[in-house]
């Protein structure tokens, strides 16, 4: 990766061009717009030739780093393997070109993606019915919980407004919870990382609306209690909300309906193999139990019909692997990580000594290189160092129950030599923070920028670009 | 277990890594899952197929659908989407990325975005843009949120009736929950009426109104008077607004008003059935940290280099968790990529013209309409590239012509007319053609 | 080790308080500014709020993290401090020279629920 250092705007020059459009046939002219209706001056876009576009956008691409870049173990991301054919799936004009008002007997095509999607998800999750209207995790999360607060308005039950989420829960779950109008109580986590059951009874009454739970958990361990903890919030009266972006490593092995969740939400852009876009576009269908379809029309969430270019991808990833295929998808993912755990655990502190899912959490290093009047290497080092091999970087500082947290989830599409590659540079530094921290924490050296000035950043925003004068 | 192209882990491989972990099987790495709820045999889902085979089954729903000339827009425009920018969004470095947390190695992402932002702030006049929303209708109700989190201790929102139903609807389902009481702006001859806010104000408790720049019929409002009454009572006024117009008609930030959104959709987005789309989301500096999602700003290296990261990240949901500005973290940021290109290629000149085509071409239809004596004019307003017309023959006859000759035009309005979208991507002919069949109903 | 100025009552979520007749003037300790790291922003409230003892009045940002501030005291807010809105990092050069708001207060037996310096020297300290 090289450095670039253009934006598209110093590339500008007046009377380029990079469109070509036909001429006006019809002797109409915007000129015939009230005055008062007109923009007064034309916006400050750059005026760039196609090929300086093309040229621009190649090199900035060149900066980023992707799942077919290379190694991208980001905890709580599921960066898996992006299959080709999808993208071609959801180029087919036949897709792109339909209007989403186009009356039902023109998109018949369109109707068989989304009623199989339906009926697959069902299947993989065992609850009945899904709506695909949510773009995102936190966009499914949000409709889920509305999906809750209706079910127990619509029983007259109005004071049910607090919603319990654990301690280690992804900080969306509370946020989206409040964006809901639902008051959060926080249920503790036990020494072993597993909700502690004890501090969950005195919160349960009537008041409360549900339980929001991801499982396995953020440190990646399976919630064992979950048996008990759904009988208990079904007895008070309250709903089980299941936190699908843990879901990869329970494909073909556990269904969330099974453990008694009644509504969940799946991020496809991650346990579906949609491509992350740098941030989106994913999905986040939301499924509800039987109980709670009859309230699925009511969370009107999105303009049309949701991502639908996203659910397509996810329908091919599906045929793909069908059912032969898909329930090796997660034992792959649990595999990969319990063995990368169990060949770094000597050289990164593991917290909690048990088999994990498809990912698990260290807390920094067991030798940090301190001694007196020098600083240790911390977490956010060896994530910077880990960059100069060509590997992404895990999830750092999450979940926050420990201090130096480094959140590693590999995959199921990554193979035995990439992950022993992995392993070695990993504990490549921790022998170098043993012997010289300070070389750590001037890292990333080989990246195309070192380390950003992120204090800065945020005292003296700069958010836009200002043509220099 | 056969081995399959996503999975490279041979046997040998399996039966080592297995060895490292200390376990015989791989079920045993389930060992801590209660029995019970350990899924028994295989899904009840299609067999493998093979690549060829997943291709030709799209390739055979794709050819259920029927491919139209659109004639219809309400919320979803057909513009034209230039070659370069498929090609530009394929790109694995930028499709296959995650959100841009380690900036060192996400620069692509981190310009583009911040490119986007500049170019969002310069279409809508306004100071600050978001790092986008997941479309319009949704950033519609986080601006409703906006507004109630911009003027403490004031509860209730306006929404005028010329908003489009779709968006009207989001609005709603996200206020039902979050509590927000919503009330509506009437509308006058197809136009949110001034009077009508102004009663609403001297009721008290409006934290904000929203209002539609092209309206759900079309028409370009007039907002003069808008910002100072709303302002009086220290409000804010919300515009939604199509990106792709406000390149020729009166920009939010000339008529006043605090914060833009809509839909990125018409700037190069493919209609795809209705998504994936942007969300944009803009605002007067004041209001910044009020702003939900991500933003991105400009500093430089430890050697002193410009460079972009995520930053003023402590209104975010992963650190203020249930105190943040929203619970949207990722964005839509391949989308937002679609439309950055897009204006680049573009540039002042080409959306102008654009808006020029798209604006002829609506006229020259409406105009040839209305001499086949089967419609009524219904509003005497000025209209960009959408309009409504009365119908004066069965409005689903009509629909069902059009769609036998391979147009989709005329959608049915709530109050029962007919509503007509024409973008550049349209010729004469084909309008002519959809004239020649409308004159057969 | 941070500093801990005598003479003034400090809260347990570590906001220190000098009292000026019926004014208190309210700022963050020095191991709070030191807890935060480099502060971005001090969300700060308007002249003529009221707030409750233990209510919150504000927030302080760093890159990374967000704490809320609460008020130590009851009271109407007199005055804010315009010089940090501008520069917080003035709060991390000097936690005590640089306030964030003065309080009318409304309740002075309120004080005495709060800790001197000796007792909160006690609290980081743990």
């Amino acid at each position: 990766m090289k450095y670039y250092d253009k934006l598209i705007f110093e590339l500008s020059k007046p009377g380029r061009c990079g469109y070509t459009l036909p001429e006006n046939e019809y002797g109409i002219h915007l000129k015939e717009l009230p005055a008062e209706l007109k923009r007064s001056k034309a916006p400050e876009l750059p005026e760039v030739s196609e090929v300086d576009v093309v040229r621009h956008y190649t090199n900035l691409s060149q900066m980023n780093f992707g799942v077919d870049t290379g190694f991208y173990p980001l905890g709580s991301c599921t960066m898996k393997y992006n299959p080709k054919i999808n993208e071609e799936v959801a180029a087919m004009p036949g897709f792109t070109g339909l209007h989403p008002l186009q009356p039902e007997k023109t998109v018949q095509g369109v109707k068989a993606v989304y009623e199989a999607m339906d009926k697959a998800l069902a299947e993989i999750t065992g609850l009945s019915h899904f709506t695909f209207l949510p773009c995102a995790g936190a966009h499914g999360e949000l409709t889920g919980l509305m999906l809750i607060r209706q079910y127990h308005m619509a029983r007259g039950d109005e004071k049910r407004t607090k919603i319990i989420v654990p301690d280690s829960a992804h900080g969306t779950n509370p946020a989206s919870a409040a964006v809901c109008g639902l008051e959060i109580v926080e249920v503790k986590s036990k020494a072993n990382g597993l909700v502690d059951v004890e501090d969950l009874k005195p919160l349960l009454g009537d008041d409360i609306a549900g339980i929001m739970m991801t499982n396995p958990n953020t440190l990646g361990l399976f919630e064992r209690e979950i048996g008990e903890i759904a009988k208990l919030v079904h007895a008070c009266g309250g709903l089980l909300y299941y936190d699908g972006a843990n879901m990869n490593p329970m494909l073909g092995m556990v269904r969330p309906g099974d453990m008694g969740f009644d509504v969940m939400h799946i991020n496809l852009h991650k346990t579906f193999s949609t491509p992350h876009g740098g941030g989106g576009p994913g999905a986040g269908p939301v499924g509800v139990a039987e109980h709670l379809v009859k309230f699925l029309p009511e969370t009107v969430v999105s303009g049309f019909h949701g991502n639908f270019g996203v659910i397509l991808r996810a329908y091919a990833y599906i045929l793909m692997l069908g059912r032969q295929n898909l329930k090796y998808a997660g034992m792959f993912s649990v595999l990969s990580a319990n063995y990368i755990k169990e060949s770094l655990k000597d050289c990164y502190k593991l917290p909690i000594q048990s088999v994990c899912k498809h990912e698990f959490v260290f807390d920094g290093l067991v030798n940090d290189g301190s001694k007196e009047g020098v600083e240790g290497a911390t977490t956010l080092d060896v994530a910077k160092r880990l960059l100069d091999f060509g590997y992404h970087a895990p999830t750092i500082y999450f979940p926050l129950l420990f201090h130096q947290a480094l959140m590693i989830e590999p995959t199921e599409t990554e193979s035995k030599e990439t992950i022993d590659g992995f392993i070695e540079v990993m504990r490549k530094i921790a022998a170098e923070a043993a012997e010289d921290p300070s070389f750590l924490k001037s890292a990333p050296h080989c990246a195309p920028i070192t380390r950003p000035d992120e204090t800065t950043a945020a005292r003296q925003p700069i958010l836009r670009y200002h043509k220099e004068i | 277990m056969g081995t399959f192209s996503y999975f490279p882990h041979t046997e040998d491989d399996i039966r080592q890594m297995l060895d490292r972990i200390g376990v015989e099987r791989l079920e045993d790495l389930y060992g801590d899952v209660p029995a019970g709820f350990i899924h028994k045999g295989d899904y009840n889902l299609p067999d493998a197929m093979s690549e060829q085979q997943v291709r030709d089954f799209f390739e055979g729903l794709a050819a259920k659908n029927t491919r139209l000339k659109v004639f219809a827009g309400a919320g979803a425009y057909d513009h034209y989407t230039p070659a370069v920018i498929p090609y530009i969004t394929s790109r694995s470095e930028f499709l296959t990325a995650y959100t841009p947390y380690q900036a060192e190695i996400s620069q692509g992402t981190l310009r583009y975005i911040f490119e986007y932002q500049s170019m969002i702030c310069e279409m809508t006049g306004m100071d600050i843009s978001n790092a986008s929303m997941y479309d319009g209708p949704t950033a519609a109700a986080e601006a409703v949120r906006m507004a109630v989190a911009c003027t403490k201790k004031k509860t209730r929102v306006l929404l005028s009736e010329t908003l489009l139903p779709n968006v009207v609807k989001v609005i709603e389902t996200y206020s039902r929950f979050s509590g927000t009481p919503l009330g509506f702006i009437k509308a006058e001859n197809g136009q949110t009426s001034l009077e009508s806010l102004k009663a609403e104000l001297a009721a008290g408790d409006v934290a904000g109104i929203i209002v539609p720049a092209l309206n759900r019929y079309g028409i370009i409002e007039n907002f003069e008077g808008f910002a100072d009454a709303v302002h009086e009572t220290k409000g804010v006024v919300i515009e939604y607004c199509d990106p792709s117009a406000l390149a020729v008609i009166k920009t939010p930030g000339e008529w006043g008003f605090d914060i833009a959104v809509g839909d990125g959709q018409p700037l190069g987005i493919p209609l795809c059935y209705g998504g994936p789309y942007v969300g944009f989301m803009a605002c007067r500096e004041d209001y910044v940290r009020k702003m939900p999602g991500r933003i991105v700003g400009q500093t430089t290296d430890a050697e002193g280099r410009r460079c972009f990261v995520l930053t003023l990240q402590a209104r975010e949901q992963h650190i203020r968790r249930e105190k943040a500005t929203s619970n949207i973290c990722s964005n839509e940021s391949l989308m937002a990529l679609y439309v950055t290109v897009y204006m680049s290629l573009m540039g002042p000149k080409g959306l102008k013209k654009v808006n020029c085509l798209s604006y002829g071409g609506a006229h020259y239809l409406h105009d040839e309409l209305l001499k086949t004596g089967k419609f009524e004019e219904v509003f005497d307003r000025p209209f960009l590239k959408e309009f409504v017309l009365k119908p004066l023959v069965p409005a689903e006859k009509l629909q069902q012509k059009l769609l036998d000759a391979g147009f989709f035009g005329a959608l049915s309005t709530p109050e029962g007319y007919v509503s007509f979208c024409v973008t550049e991507k349209r010729s004469k002919a084909e309008i002519d053609a959809i004239v020649a069949v409308v004159k057969e109903v | 080790m941070s500093k801990v100025l005598e003479g003034l009552l400090y809260s347990e979520s570590h906001e220190w308080v000098k009292v000026d007749g019926k004014i208190a003037t309210i700022g963050v300790s020095d191991f709070a500014q030191s807890e935060m790291g480099n502060i971005t922003y001090v969300d700060l409230p308007e002249v003529d709020d009221e707030f409750e003892a233990g209510e919150e009045f504000g927030a302080l940002e760093s890159v990374k993290a967000a704490s809320d501030l609460y008020c130590p005291v009851s009271g109407k807010v007199v005055e804010v401090n315009a010089e940090i809105d501008d520069a917080p990092e003035l709060i991390n050069e000097d936690a005590y020279a640089n306030w964030i708001i003065k309080v009318e207060l409304s309740d002075p037996s309120e004080l005495d629920a709060l800790l001197d310096a000796e007792a909160y020297k006690k609290l980081i300290e743990k």
